[in-house]
């Protein structure tokens, strides 16, 4: 049995006089202990508000959330608020987007470090002081002990996610989530905290959860990936078949909008065409349909099956691209622009 | 600036010592002290409450007489009040008393009216704002609900309301004011709570699987409570004018020994045509005390305005 274990995860944020908004839609997810697994998409996919739903951080009120997610053998939806604090920080620890506004401003580093360390691990303020330390050393920070009486805005960015990800270190955790932890950094950093966790993660059997946009991300991280469009996973591979071999559209569309290397400078990048908004329900066929350049009409004939194309490689499509197949027939007539 | 800095000389393996980044960044009441050490009407704000402060406290030497000394009733004849002399600087009032001395005694009156009734305030307002930001739905609303009522009343209607319910003495004066400062801070605090609530680092907080009250009282009050200050700051002005107010229309304390520069105002009213003197010295009194607390207080705003930051 896996760590974690996503089942038909819906997440309906009702609206007043709108039709409401499907953020997730009917998600299976597995990771195991010491697997790194991304989760890729387009904003607005669902990914960030799937790990809000794995910490129970969704707000109550206009938010409905059905199906199961068990981490270790327990029901994360349906535990108590107090077990479930308990859980957090502990046991599965997430670290943000952007490390400028996740430190609280008025507040010592040292303060943020070792309050997760006495909530959790019962430490006395001293104890908790040089665990701060040695934690803050483990994660890369010169001259840790003075960073301790710091004020977050006297560090850089880098160092504030390295805080950040001291602090989701702390005690240890079962699963870490990481929601695009790169995003807000400049590129060598980028390349610093990904190793960083990537360490953490081989050291330590820990599950990580890389929640990411960027590809290159993924290819230098990632273990398993898995492609999220309109709420549902679309296809799910290992990291380099995922990559040599896309069958979904929407991955192979996200694939060839990214730059590389070998690509002529003046060539244009591809993008896929439309917006994730131009989407249909999953009951009514493929949501990436009216954006798909390999459209046909099976793909509105009632939501796409799960199809494998051997053990750990699955895809959602019923028009799947061929191994190594050239982009898609030009004049087929796309349904929006 | 010091983080683009911090960065380059990490990037050179140029490590700065504790003291060195400390004197780049410092915290934020820091700055903000250095910035208000450079603006002018800080300076002159800061000075004009220190005056005051002194000559509260050392009333009792700088006065030359005791304030309810009336020895000189038989100078006063009624329409005529002998005028500024080397032995009375501002005069006699028409009961026969050295304005000057009632000046100087009145400030104590007048600054512990202020701070008295905004601590009194701050206290109960910031702990309704509390309530009210740190739980949402029916508490919210109730406390929501008492503190617009209470500010639906004009204020200083509902001073003289309770002051004259309780009775004229400086305690009623205190306590009315206190009450009509209440939703003011009140709502200052639980708006300033509903928006940090909604910030990164409160969701890291609870992601982190901190307690409910670990986040309210180490995390979301701290950042709230800035405005709060400020706000208690510019407040005093507020209360010491309407202290004179509730003062000059007879609801102090009664007792000639502890002078008020509002009923020093009421007491100079018949005499306004032959002495405005009698008058003039304690309204400049009240504009210049009011007038300290608000420099200051603007200007503790703006230091401490993370959009004036960097």
């Amino acid at each position: 049995m896996a760590l974690l274990e996503i089942r038909d995860l819906k997440v309906v944020f009702t609206r007043r006089d709108k039709a409401p908004v499907h953020a997730v839609d009917g998600l299976n997810l597995d990771v195991d202990r010491g697997q790194t697994v991304g989760l890729v998409g387009e904003s607005g996919c669902g990914k960030s508000v799937t790990s809000l739903a794995i910490l129970g951080l969704l707000p109550t009120r206009g938010v409905e959330v059905s199906g199961t997610i068990t981490f270790d053998g327990e029901d994360l939806l349906t535990m108590s608020d107090t077990r479930r604090r308990e859980v957090r920080g502990r046991d599965i620890a997430m670290i943000f987007q952007d490390p400028m506004t996740s430190l609280n401003p008025v507040l010592r580093v040292g303060v943020q470090l070792t309050e997760t360390l006495r909530r959790h691990r019962g430490m006395s303020t001293g104890e908790a002081r040089v665990e701060a330390q040695r934690l803050l050393e483990q994660v890369g920070i010169p001259a840790a002990r003075q960073r301790l009486g710091e004020f977050p805005h006297q560090l850089s960015g880098g160092m504030r996610q390295r805080v950040l990800i001291a602090i989701a270190l702390a005690c240890s955790p079962k699963m870490l989530i990481a929601d695009e932890p790169t995003t807000a950094l400049d590129v060598t950093v980028q390349a610093q905290i990904l190793d960083l966790l990537r360490t953490h993660v081989a050291d330590s059997a820990t599950a990580l959860v890389m929640i990411t946009h960027d590809m290159g991300v993924v290819a230098g991280i990632c273990d398993e990936v898995s492609v999220m469009y309109a709420g549902r996973r679309i296809e799910a591979a290992r990291c380099y078949p995922l990559f040599e071999d896309p069958r979904h559209w929407y991955t192979k569309g996200l694939l060839a909008s990214a730059p590389t290397l070998e690509r002529p400078r003046a060539d244009r990048l591809s993008p896929i065409p439309g917006s994730a908004q131009d989407r249909i329900p999953w009951a009514q066929g493929c949501a990436f349909a009216p954006r798909c350049p390999a459209v046909t009409a099976d793909c509105l004939a009632g939501p796409p099956p799960m199809v494998s194309v051997d053990d750990t490689h699955q895809h959602r499509c019923v028009n799947p691209a061929q191994p190594h197949s050239g982009p898609a027939p030009a004049d087929k007539e796309l349904m929006s622009p | 600036m010091t983080t683009a800095f911090t960065d380059i000389a990490t990037a050179q393996g140029l490590e700065l010592t504790h003291g060195e980044v400390e004197q780049i960044g410092g915290g934020l009441w820091r700055q903000a002290l250095r910035r208000l050490a450079h603006s002018p009407a800080a300076i002159v704000g800061t000075i004009l409450i220190t005056c005051f402060v002194l000559v509260a406290i050392f009333a009792p030497w700088i006065a030359p007489y005791a304030p309810g000394d009336n020895t000189w009733l038989s100078e006063v004849r009624p329409g005529e009040y002998p005028p500024p002399s080397a032995e009375h600087w501002l005069g006699i009032d028409p009961q026969g008393r050295d304005v000057f001395s009632r000046l100087i005694y009145g400030t104590r009156q007048s600054l512990l009216i202020g701070v008295v009734s905004v601590v009194l305030g701050g206290l109960v307002g910031v702990g309704l704002g509390l309530l009210a930001g740190a739980f949402s739905g029916w508490v919210d609303t109730t406390v929501m609900r008492f503190v617009d009522i209470l500010l639906s009343v004009p204020s200083l209607l509902l001073a003289i309301a309770i002051a004259a319910v309780l009775g004229p003495s400086l305690t009623s004066v205190m306590i009315a004011i206190a009450v009509t400062s209440v939703p003011i801070f009140a709502r200052l605090l639980r708006g300033q709570m509903l928006g940090q609530r909604a910030s990164d680092y409160v969701l890291a907080a609870k992601a982190s699987g901190l307690r409910r009250r670990t986040i309210v009282f180490g995390h979301v009050l701290p950042n709230s409570m800035t405005p709060v200050l400020v706000q208690g700051t510019l407040y005093l002005s507020i209360a010491i004018i309407d202290a004179a107010g509730l003062a000059f229309l007879g609801l102090s304390s009664p007792d000639p020994s502890t002078p008020e520069w509002g009923r020093m105002l009421t007491d100079a009213q018949d005499a306004l045509a032959t002495a405005p003197l009698l008058a003039i010295a304690p309204g400049i009194a009240i504009v210049l005390a009011a007038l300290g607390f608000t420099l200051l207080g603007e200007q503790m705003r703006e230091a401490l305005d993370p959009k004036y930051h960097r």
